[in-house]
């Protein structure tokens, strides 16, 4: 049982991290290029690493943190401007090849010796630019981010009130994890029960919106997390994470519940249709393609928070990830990204820390039980796309018609 | 177009029953020698490394090549320092070039090529400035339990001068760049004919290409069968790997009516599973395919390992024959077909999911020849993300020839071997040269956004 | 000009005998000058490779009256739509090619800016946006909506009010094109005639000033045609200027003021219906296989002599893929 509670735990521990919710962010931010727009962005590793590399070697370079952030977002509009101008007019394998190749050109421009540390005149002498392959470590560029914060110092738990608080008997947390199920359970019900009556009402979206956060709760109950209140790593950072990541979603719902967002899931649709009703197809794609940038950008400076800027980090793979959990969560969904994303991570872990725990050694060492979740990882995408292309929260209905 | 027809579809059954008792055979093979794999591993690790074998937490090795694997200096006089200096071993190379020193301390050390033992004409190429030790050696960081590869790379001492050094260092480059684009275009003109007769852009072509690189591991290095031998195995079990791939996943996918974008990405779930698959079972180092045979051919100022120019001629007559096959032939001409419009194709009497298939099988089976060759000839072995490295090199000219023209693959391809291999030269540092080949191709694409060789079509 | 002059004030020419006199005195010749020309065009050609899929030297659209385009298969009409709607660059761009629509240049001009100046096209394969809902396809169509600006787009306030005078605008096109009952079914659950609909009406949320239908009624089911054919009329009748490609000689002569032949990518007659029809260069270039009928005969339109020809076509057709 103690095994199963430690798998569990690492598990609710990957869901709330740092690094969970910036790719939860830049998949906010490919949603709305891939899902809403129909853009095919495969590049959004590279704005991620754009946006952190602009951040960190601003701030070592001593710019002060907020302007540090819009020198980050500054970049992705560059990089979005300069993607999009040639390819966004052609066909769109053509900007997915363009958007991949210019992100492994900035990883691999980013691990270049040359540029390891700073020795130009405009610069401060001697410090890490991009610090190469080893990348910047995060205790050089998160002092201001950490400075600014007012949560104090010590270690703190989350959920203060947990299990321990009753006794911390397993049966405790065994009927905590039995709630946290029969909440889950009941949620997926109610949200299907009222997606067939097709009417929505105010008080519909509070019920879900109180299952969740008691769900969230429950789990905290039985798996509290314990770490420091601001140091690296610790709630500071995930309380801005997370915070970060409503603050996408809402600016998401606002947008694409617009008549701009309207006019992106036209270009989707067909854009010659769009353009022979008089709008300006190419502006538009632009604006998405520039504002999912931003999100991919701001993704990436979260996602180094807590560890580091390093470029093979934020190599492809992380935009695969980002594909695979969007199409878990549901591409053109609102909370889509952000569900997919948490499940994505934490089932990866949690695959990963049971093949370590119950496969022998001698069948899977520690490191091939590590490549295992990555097969399954690269299976369940495959399997998505081709059983439940709306994935989670996806609009099935609307997917039945693809021509 | 209907006698084309009646050859594409004039496969006997008894042609299908043979196909498939070989494919059979071929699948039991694989999964058989997946398993000597597994059991395998542990004890190839040991023979691979000869010298000095790190032991976590006890030992480090500092180990590598004078020159390189085409060209080792013998009888250069290694030594190694301490952090003050002083020395502490010293070898002496062979023929092959190679030294190892076994450390009992992690931290700094040095190491420093006597001038003099090195031929005359030549000179170690100085590190980067944070790798500079004194008295012209490098600086090294040794860890526990890890083997550290210092470059100690050789160049002839006037190249600085620019002169006939650089002269003869572009044509070196230029040869090398002549081979790197003749394997990969093996695999870019299999990823062509795929886009161009199924529209799908195949993410997980690359792993076609580690593939063959495994196989060519499994069979030549793991089960000690002949190179040569190994090659033609190798060739048919990836053929027969596309074969599969197309009737398991690819068919039943068409038939299912999936949009093209949705399959591309089920390509990118398929590359990431394949890739740790390798990765599984055969680990995260590199593995050889052959111990290496450094007999060299010089032309002038041109350098290349016999098996290399083996690799290029056998690079070539592929390329021809799939040339050949397409155009003169009326599978070819079917398939170009099915290339040009499959509706048009069906209706004209053309099985295309048959053309299909036998795309995905030749596709397949160029791509894991040109992984075995790559793994031969210009990796210097094969890893789990091989492949992926060469991913976006194989997209660059397969995009910059004109997306979904065989041939415009070809020119493409080396075009992007030339690029790559020249790029050094001419003054892009290390892993940038990638990054070139890339940039050309979005460059070109701002001027020329159908390809080199492709034509514009008409809208709507 | 002063006779153009009145009748372009308003709906005067839902009356047909005012539009038999208007068109009278106009030559029957190709690339005749109109009385009040909405569009003129001159010198566009265009090539794919080394065939000439267009060249057109003048020809000018009569304002306020339905013009038909017909011409065999491979005639350029289609090309000749997506040139001069911005869909496709001509060949002779920079080379004299110049047209003009309600007095504007539109040589250098996207297909967007196109429609935005008042001329809005459909297309041949209905280019409905099969995962949307009906509605939100006709609200796409209204120009000019300060909530598409992405600044604004954020704001609901800054917006709001507009968007209900736009869904006003869609509901009373849809209830006039029989389609109110599926306003929130997805576009693409309707049936082809429906889409065809629905396309019409999502152009004229566009308040264009002049519509192009490509095939308006190709692959439209008879009882619908009707309707369809109602709804031309009556675009007209409100004083929009129509210009249609169309196959079907019957719904031509039906409803068409005046009748453009293209063959081989050039104009090769004009003139009202019945006499274009039996014009010798038409009937020589547009249907080589019924040489020797009139084509304004109305047996040619029964109906299995226009299965016939519509096999013919198919044939044809798949050759030309060829």
């Amino acid at each position: 049982m103690d095994q199963i509670f430690a798998i569990l735990n690492a598990t609710v521990s990957e869901a709330i991290a740092p690094a969970t919710a910036g790719v939860a962010i830049a998949v906010i931010g490919l949603n709305l290029h891939f899902g809403f727009t129909g853009l095919l962005n495969i590049g959004q590793a590279g704005f991620m690493l754009l946006g952190a590399y602009g951040m960190a070697i601003s701030v070592v370079q001593g710019v002060p943190m907020f302007f540090a952030v819009l020198i980050g977002l500054g970049l992705a509009i560059l990089f979005a401007t300069i993607l999009g101008a040639p390819t966004l007019k052609l066909r769109g394998d053509y900007l997915a090849i363009v958007t991949i190749s210019a992100a492994e050109i900035i990883r691999y421009v980013g691990r270049l010796a040359q540029f390891e540390k700073c020795e130009w005149s405009w610069c401060k002498k001697g410090t890490d630019f991009t610090g190469g392959s080893q990348g910047i470590t995060s205790s050089t560029f998160t002092t201001p981010f950490k400075s600014i914060s007012f949560f104090g110092d010590g270690a703190w738990t989350l959920s203060p009130f947990n299990y321990t608080s009753l006794g911390g008997s397993t049966a405790v947390r065994v009927l905590g994890l039995l709630v946290f199920l029969a909440l889950v359970v009941g949620t997926v019900f109610f949200v299907r029960a009222r997606r067939a009556a097709a009417a929505r009402s105010w008080t519909d979206r509070l019920v879900v919106a109180v299952l969740v956060v008691l769900s969230v709760a429950t789990l905290l109950f039985v798996f509290p997390q314990t770490m420091s209140r601001t140091q690296t790593d610790g709630w500071w950072v995930r309380a801005v994470a997370w915070t970060l990541v409503a603050v996408s979603t809402i600016v998401v719902l606002l947008l694409v519940r617009s008549p701009w967002g309207r006019l992106l899931r036209g270009i989707r649709e067909d854009e010659e249709a769009m353009r022979s009703l008089g709008k300006n197809v190419f502006a538009v794609k632009m604006q998405a393609l520039i504002i999912g940038g931003l999100f991919g950008a701001l993704g990436g400076m979260v996602y180094v928070l807590a560890s580091s800027v390093q470029a093979d980090s934020l190599g492809r793979q992380i935009t695969f990830f980002a594909y695979t959990a969007l199409l878990i969560g549901g591409a053109a969904s609102i909370f889509g990204p952000v569900l997919g994303t948490v499940i994505f991570y934490s089932a990866r872990i949690l695959i990963r820390e049971a093949a370590r725990t119950y496969v022998p050694n001698s069948i899977l060492s520690d490191n091939q039980a590590q490549a295992f979740s990555f097969v399954v990882v690269g299976v369940i995408l495959m399997l998505i796309v081709i059983f439940r292309p709306q994935g989670i929260l996806g609009n099935k209905r609307e997917l039945r018609f693809h021509v | 177009m209907i006698p084309l027809a009646r050859s594409a579809t004039s496969w006997r059954p008894t042609t299908y029953a043979g196909l498939l008792a070989a494919l059979l055979a071929m699948v039991g093979l694989v999964l058989a020698s997946l398993v000597s794999i597994l059991s395998v591993t542990t004890t190839r690790a040991d023979a691979v490394a000869t010298l000095c074998l790190p032991q976590p937490n006890v030992s480090g090795c500092i180990s590598g090549t004078v020159g390189n694997r085409t060209t080792p200096v013998e009888g250069a006089d290694v030594s190694l320092l301490d952090k003050d200096g002083t020395e502490i071993d010293k070898i002496t190379t062979e023929a092959d070039g190679k030294f190892s020193f076994e450390v009992k301390e992690a931290g700094a050390y040095y190491l420093r090529v006597d001038p003099e033992s090195l031929p005359d004409d030549l000179e170690i190429i100085p590190p980067a400035a944070k790798f500079q030790g004194p008295d012209g050696s490098i600086k090294v960081n040794a860890k526990l339990g890890k083997l550290t590869s210092p470059a100690l790379e050789v160049r002839n001492k006037d190249y600085q001068s620019g002169g006939k050094g650089f002269g003869s260092e572009i044509v070196q480059s230029i040869a090398q760049g002549l081979r790197l684009g003749l394997l990969l275009a093996l695999a870019s003109i299999g990823l062509s004919l795929i886009y161009g007769t199924t529209g799908l852009s195949n993410f997980a072509h690359a792993e076609q290409v580690t593939l063959g690189g495994m196989m060519g591991y499994l069979f030549c290095n793991v089960l000690g069968l002949n190179l040569w031998l190994g090659v033609v195995i190798v060739t048919l079990v990836c053929a027969g790997s596309g074969f599969l791939q197309d009737m398991v996943i690819w068919k039943p996918l068409r038939r299912r009516g999936l949009g093209l974008t949705q399959m591309m990405i089920v390509t990118i779930g398929l590359s990431l599973a394949a890739q740790y698959c390798f990765q599984m079972f055969v680990g995260a180092s590199q593995q050889k395919v052959v111990v290496e045979n450094l007999d060299v051919f010089t032309l002038g100022p041109i350098t290349l390992t016999k098996l290399s120019l083996v690799a290029m001629a056998i690079s070539l007559v592929a390329v021809g024959l799939v040339g050949y096959v397409l155009i003169y032939t009326r599978v070819g001409q079917a398939t170009r077909a099915v290339s040009d419009n499959p509706a048009l194709a069906a209706a004209s009497g053309i099985d295309v999911d048959r053309i299909v298939r036998g795309v995905w099988t030749v596709a397949a089976g160029l791509a894991g020849l040109g992984g075995i060759l790559y793994a031969l000839v210009v990796s210097n072995g094969i890893r789990w993300d091989t492949g992926m490295q060469i991913l976006l090199l194989l997209f660059a000219a397969v995009t910059l020839g004109g997306l979904g023209t065989a041939f415009g693959a070809f020119v493409g391809a080396i075009i992007i071997g030339l690029v790559v291999e020249l790029a050094g030269p001419l003054g892009a540092p290390g892993d940038l040269k990638y990054a070139v080949a890339l940039a050309i191709l979005i460059l070109l694409l701002l001027v020329r956004p159908q390809g080199l060789l492709g034509r514009a079509v008409r809208v709507g | 000009m002063s006779e153009s002059a009145t009748i372009t004030s308003g709906g005067g020419l839902a009356d047909p005998a005012a539009r038999r006199s208007l068109m009278a005195d106009v030559d029957r010749t190709p690339g005749s000058a109109k009385p009040d020309a909405i569009l003129s065009v001159d010198t566009i050609t265009r090539q794919f490779g080394g065939v000439t899929a267009v060249n057109v030297e003048h020809l000018e659209v009569q304002r306020g009256i339905i013009t038909a385009l017909i011409g065999p298969n491979g005639a350029g009409k289609t090309t000749f739509f997506n040139l001069i709607t911005g869909f496709d660059k001509p060949t002779s761009a920079g080379k004299g090619a110049r047209w003009s629509f309600n007095g504007k240049e539109l040589g250098r001009t996207s297909a967007s800016s196109v429609a935005k100046s008042g001329m809005v096209r459909t297309f041949q394969l209905t280019k409905s946006l099969n995962r949307m809902t009906v509605m939100d396809n006709m609200m796409l169509g209204a120009q000019g909506q300060s909530g598409e600006r992405l600044t604004a787009s954020m704001f609901r306030p800054l917006w709001r009010g507009q968007e209900g005078q736009v869904s006003e605008k869609a509901l009373g096109l849809l209830e006039r094109f029989k389609l109110l009952e599926k306003k929130d079914d997805y576009a693409g659950s309707l049936s082809g005639g429906q889409r065809k609909l629905l396309e019409m009406a999502r152009a004229l949320m566009t308040d264009p000033t002049m519509i192009m239908l490509d095939e308006p009624m190709a692959g439209v089911n008879p009882a619908l045609t009707q309707s369809l054919l109602g709804h031309v009329q009556s675009l007209r009748d409100d004083g929009m200027t129509v210009l249609f490609v169309e196959h079907d000689m019957h719904v031509v002569r039906h409803i068409s003021d005046w009748v453009v032949v293209m063959a081989e990518g050039r104009v090769v007659a004009e003139g009202p219906a019945d006499t274009v029809m039996s014009d010798p260069a038409v009937v020589d270039a547009y249907l080589g296989a019924h040489h020797d009928t009139d084509l304004g005969d109305d047996a040619l339109l029964e109906d299995d002599s226009l299965e016939r020809e519509a096999a013919a076509e198919e044939h044809q057709r798949e050759e030309e893929g060829q």
